[in-house]
């Protein structure tokens, strides 16, 4: 039973059933049945038979990959493979991965040690594009694409087709309806015939009966479904290929122009060329943030906005623009999204004749939600000690925009915005290191080759600072001037090419599974014989892909127009026959 | 600058932590009266089986109907009769009369039940409304108030299937019993105080993308009820036709459930039906992480988990279309499917941190 109705109906219990109390005379009636039921049904979905697992049919290379690729493209692969889809997408959720967070990443491998290795050999840091995932979903693509074209023809085919004739027993379908009417056949017929075209069921007259099917968009529907997952795969691929990411901190009155020489750091796809950035440029003009003031939330970031002056092209018109956390400002297929925001104190230097050779906003890095940054101030040139030699300047710094208070302990932030600034630094002298050729981080000072001045008491110097206020350096070394705080805010710049595809492929996707799962696709006879009295007998049938409650309700409805064409006819009834069906809605 | 953030409005906050409460009491009423429906109905055996053979005190979709088809028809039949059947191989067995059993107090119980749970329903809809109200922005912040919308939501679902008279009252006991405890996770260890929303979550996206992600949640949840019955009511069924005898208890709550084949139905139209709006859900989360993170697809936990529940359903539906995996197989990938979103839900806000944790969990 379970595999010669596949093509037609549901059989949700196929096989756990009440087989075992059926009686051999039910169960040959019920096969009968179900081969009626098959070949009425025929054709009415493209999904791909079932085939028996069995060994490849011929020896040889060809009988091995026919066989392998008749298995690689049946429904039941396809769900085994969607399921290890899923499955093996897990891990990726519960082991940090690089492609997300390198930083969690490494604390992971600090935490479990001992599993470093195995996790590294099983690809586990990078999960979606490891060996095992893509060979996964490439094996389920290619599934798919062998599914798709067979079933894309096979509905090409079905489009031209007709619907196949009425079954012998149109009373085993899963609705029906009869009664006796006085018109003749040829007029019921011509009657089913014309009101089912009008409801743009396809029709088609064979004998005693007019066979109609409709909702071909179900199958069209699947069909698209699936052609756009492969468009939305191809799609994916291709960003990946051709997308670029930089970052930029500005500062509050700097700009930025988008070249690649501008960015603090730049990732990009393996076939991205640096001629794709589109040219534009802007100047950060203004950074606002608000905070929750009171409540168990204080602190917590409520609005973000930068406003910057924009222009397009090399030399475009300018133009004000605001960009917000979720409002990114669009460019000729790039986008720039703000990602952060900081404090960057103002910092002039003099050396021991009093002169300024060092003035700039400095930004800091923020460490936590109130925004307690650290960074370091490097002068690099222009500095001469009192014995007039060239040396460097290091300030490794602290800055809190709402300082605790005196006494009150560590330099932590109580609250993201200035309401107390302080900056704490401490100063060395030496060589910076910068020249060294060594990448280095702007925030951190290299104090390797460094020597930290001393105060009058031999203690290290250290001093906090509220703005305007200066740090003298030992021996008439030079000051350090805390002139003011500006702001600065980190944008991204992101290109992804693709992503309209991508769209376009979703929505298709959207719209196919809709036509796949809200339209029937179903076909129904109507039959029309004289009886030996001369009355004729009427009888009309359903059958969908799958049992639905609104095949019986059209049913109903198909009958109800067709009878009032043909009403029952006013003979007395002969004898009732009594019939219990177990009936479903 | 501090003049950005609207101060959360105390007074329609602290309104709306009473009509949750109120809310809580009406179900519990509901609740117990959904306890008595089962326990009168678990009394009247006779008027059970009458009941289940005649149609009589319950609607006719749910009793095996007579046809009698008359050969020669007659002149009062002004519609001819469609007659239905299930299809090859289901077993014909019909529909239970419901949690009353056919009988009239079990019946009158049923009613005060639904009467209560849509009391309570608007109460909890007026909570979640003055929730919002408190703070001018859609009440999805947190998981307070994912949990409030969500069982308003399933409760509304099921209200609506009984408006539109569908056979489901059999699961009002459990629904009821499970918003209950939603709301007492929600109040007791979920509760955040009614406040503004952290720049991320500022979009129109949060509208759109938020509210059908609780939609299909809680239809899911429907869907994953008259599976998990299906599959008790599939195994009692083929006990019976081994010709085992379920115990006592088994079999009064049984045999008032629906027929394994219409659970089973249930739960798979509910959940093919919301799988398209599960799909809008991703991909309407997709552009919104595209413009508040810079990519739409960045393999964050709650993406991870949001992808695995959609392929898990995907997974099913194929499931369905498969001679070999109709039934209990297919129920289980359902549950597998709903266990996903489930700790999607709770699993993840909770347990993994990942950019789509907002403030209070
Ligand atoms: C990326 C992987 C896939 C996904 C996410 C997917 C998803 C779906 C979904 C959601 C449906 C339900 C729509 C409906 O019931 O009409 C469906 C139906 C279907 N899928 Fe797939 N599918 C995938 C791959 C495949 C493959 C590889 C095959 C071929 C072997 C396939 C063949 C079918 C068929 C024949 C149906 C229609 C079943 C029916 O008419 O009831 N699918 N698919």
């Amino acid at each position: 039973m379970s595999t010669t109705d596949k093509a037609s109906t549901e059989a949700p219990h196929s096989e756990d059933s009440a087989e075992a109390a059926a009686t051999a005379e039910a169960e040959a009636a019920a096969t009968a049945e179900a081969t009626a039921e098959a070949a009425a049904g025929a054709q009415l979905s493209t999904a791909p038979q079932e085939e028996a697992a069995t060994a490849p049919v011929g020896i040889g290379v060809l009988g091995w990959a026919r066989w392998f690729w008749r298995q690689l493209t049946s429904m039941r692969v396809a769900l085994i493979l969607l399921l290890l889809l899923s499955l093996a997408s897990i891990p990726g959720s519960l082991i940090p991965q690089t492609q997300v967070d390198e930083m969690k990443v490494a604390v992971w491998k600090q935490e479990h040690a001992s599993w470093v290795t195995v996790a590294e050999k099983l690809q586990l840091f990078d999960v979606y594009s490891s060996v095992w995932f893509s060979a996964i979903y490439l094996l389920l693509f290619i599934s798919l694409i062998g599914c798709i074209l067979p079933r894309s023809w096979q509905f090409v085919g079905q489009l031209r087709g007709r619907p196949p004739g009425a079954p012998k027993r149109l009373d085993r379908l899963p609705a029906y309806a009869t009664w006796r009417t006085e018109k003749s056949p040829g007029e019921v017929l011509s009657y089913a015939k014309t009101m089912l075209g009008e409801r743009r069921f396809r029709t088609e007259a064979g004998g005693n009966a007019v066979a109609a099917e409709k909702g071909y968009l179900r199958e069209a529907g699947n069909l698209l479904f699936h052609i756009a997952l492969i468009v939305m795969l191809i799609a994916f691929a291709w960003g990946q290929y051709f997308k670029s990411e930089g970052g930029k901190l500005v500062l509050r009155g700097k700009g930025f122009s988008n070249t690649l020489t501008q960015y603090d750091d730049f990732k990009h796809g393996a076939l991205f060329e640096s001629d794709d950035l589109p040219p534009f440029s802007f100047t950060l003009d203004k950074f606002d943030s608000a905070y929750e003031r009171t409540g168990p939330q204080k602190g917590t970031a409520r609005d973000f906005k930068a406003y910057v002056t924009f222009s397009e092209g090399a030399d475009g018109k300018p133009q004000k623009r605001e960009i917000e956390v979720n409002k990114p400002l669009e460019v000729d297929g790039s986008k720039v999204y703000l990602l952060g925001h900081g404090y960057a104190p103002v910092i002039s230097v003099t050396d021991p004749t009093g002169k300024v050779i060092f003035k700039d906003a400095v930004p800091m890095l923020p460490q936590d939600s109130n925004l307690s940054s650290t960074g370091a101030v490097k002068v690099t040139d222009g500095y001469k000690n009192k014995d007039g030699k060239k040396e460097q300047l290091g300030f490794a710094a602290m800055f809190v925009p709402t300082f605790a208070g005196e006494g009150k302990g560590t330099m932590f932030s109580q609250f993201p915005e200035l309401d107390y600034p302080v900056l704490a630094l401490n100063a060395w002298h030496g060589s910076l290191g910068v020249d060294s050729g060594l990448p280095q981080n702007v925030y951190q000072l290299d104090t390797s080759k460094m020597e930290q001045f001393k105060g009058a008491d031999g203690q290290l110097l250290k001093q906090r600072m509220r703005p305007g206020e200066t740090m003298t350096l030992p021996d008439g070394a030079g000051t350090v001037k805390f002139e003011g705080i500006e702001r600065w805010a980190t944008f991204s710049i992101t290109q992804q090419p693709g992503s309209g595809l991508a769209l376009g492929g979703a929505i298709a996707a959207i719209g196919g599974l809709a036509g796949s799962l809200f339209i029937q696709r179903r076909r129904i006879w109507v039959r029309a014989v004289a009886g030996e009295d001369g009355v004729t007998v009427v009888e009309m049938a359903g059958l969908g892909r799958s049992e639905s409650p609104k095949l019986p309700e059209e049913l109903t409805v198909l009958s109800a127009e067709l009878h009032q064409q043909a009403p029952t006819a006013s003979a007395p009834p002969v004898e009732a026959t009594v019939e219990v069906e177990g009936e479903r809605k | 600058m501090s003049s950005l953030a609207v101060v959360a409005d105390a007074d329609l906050a602290q309104a709306s932590n009473y009509l949750v409460y109120s809310s809580m009491a009406v179900y519990t009423l509901a609740f117990l009266a959904h306890i008595a429906e089962w326990i009168f109905g678990s009394r009247s055996k006779v008027g059970r089986t009458a009941a289940a053979l005649t149609g009589a005190g319950v609607r006719a979709a749910d009793a095996p109907a007579v046809q009698v088809r008359g050969k020669g028809g007659t002149a009062v039949l002004d519609k001819p009769k469609v007659v239905t059947r299930s299809a090859s191989g289901a077993r014909d067995v019909p529909d239970g009369p419901g949690a009353a059993g056919g009988t009239v107090q079990g019946d009158l119980y049923g009613r005060i039940a639904v009467s209560l749970t849509a009391l309570a329903f608007l109460i909890e809809a007026a909570g979640v409304i003055a929730r919002a109200t408190s703070v001018r922005r859609a009440p999805w912040g947190n998981m307070y108030e994912f949990s409030l919308t969500f069982s308003t939501v399933a409760v509304g679902a099921y209200l609506t299937l009984l408006v539109l008279k569908k056979n489901v009252r059999w699961m009002g006991l459990i629904l009821v019993t499970t918003v209950l405890l939603d709301l007492g996770i929600a109040t007791t260890w979920l509760y955040t105080a009614s406040d503004q929303l952290v720049p991320a979550l500022h979009s129109y996206w949060l509208w759109i993308h938020v509210s059908t992600a609780i939609i299909c949640g809680a239809v899911f949840y429907i869907g994953a009820t008259g599976t998990v019955l299906y599959l008790f009511r599939d195994g009692y069924e083929s006990r019976l036709a081994r010709g085992e005898q379920p115990g006592r208890f088994a079999t009064s709550v049984m045999e008032r459930l629906p027929a394994a084949a219409t659970l089973d139905k249930f739960s798979y139209r509910i959940n093919a039906a919301f799988f398209p709006l599960w799909t809008f859900t991703i991909i309407a989360g997709a552009i919104w992480a595209g413009d508040a993170w810079g990519r739409y697809w960045g393999w964050d936990p709650k993406e991870v988990w949001s992808f695995v529940t959609w392929v898990a359903y995907a997974c099913y539906l194929h499931a369905r279309a498969t001679a070999g995996w109709k039934g209990r197989k297919a129920a289980y990938l359902a549950l597998f499917a709903f266990a996903c979103w489930i700790w999607n839900y709770y699993g993840v806000n909770i347990l993994l941190n990942g950019k789509h944790s907002y403030a209070g969990v």
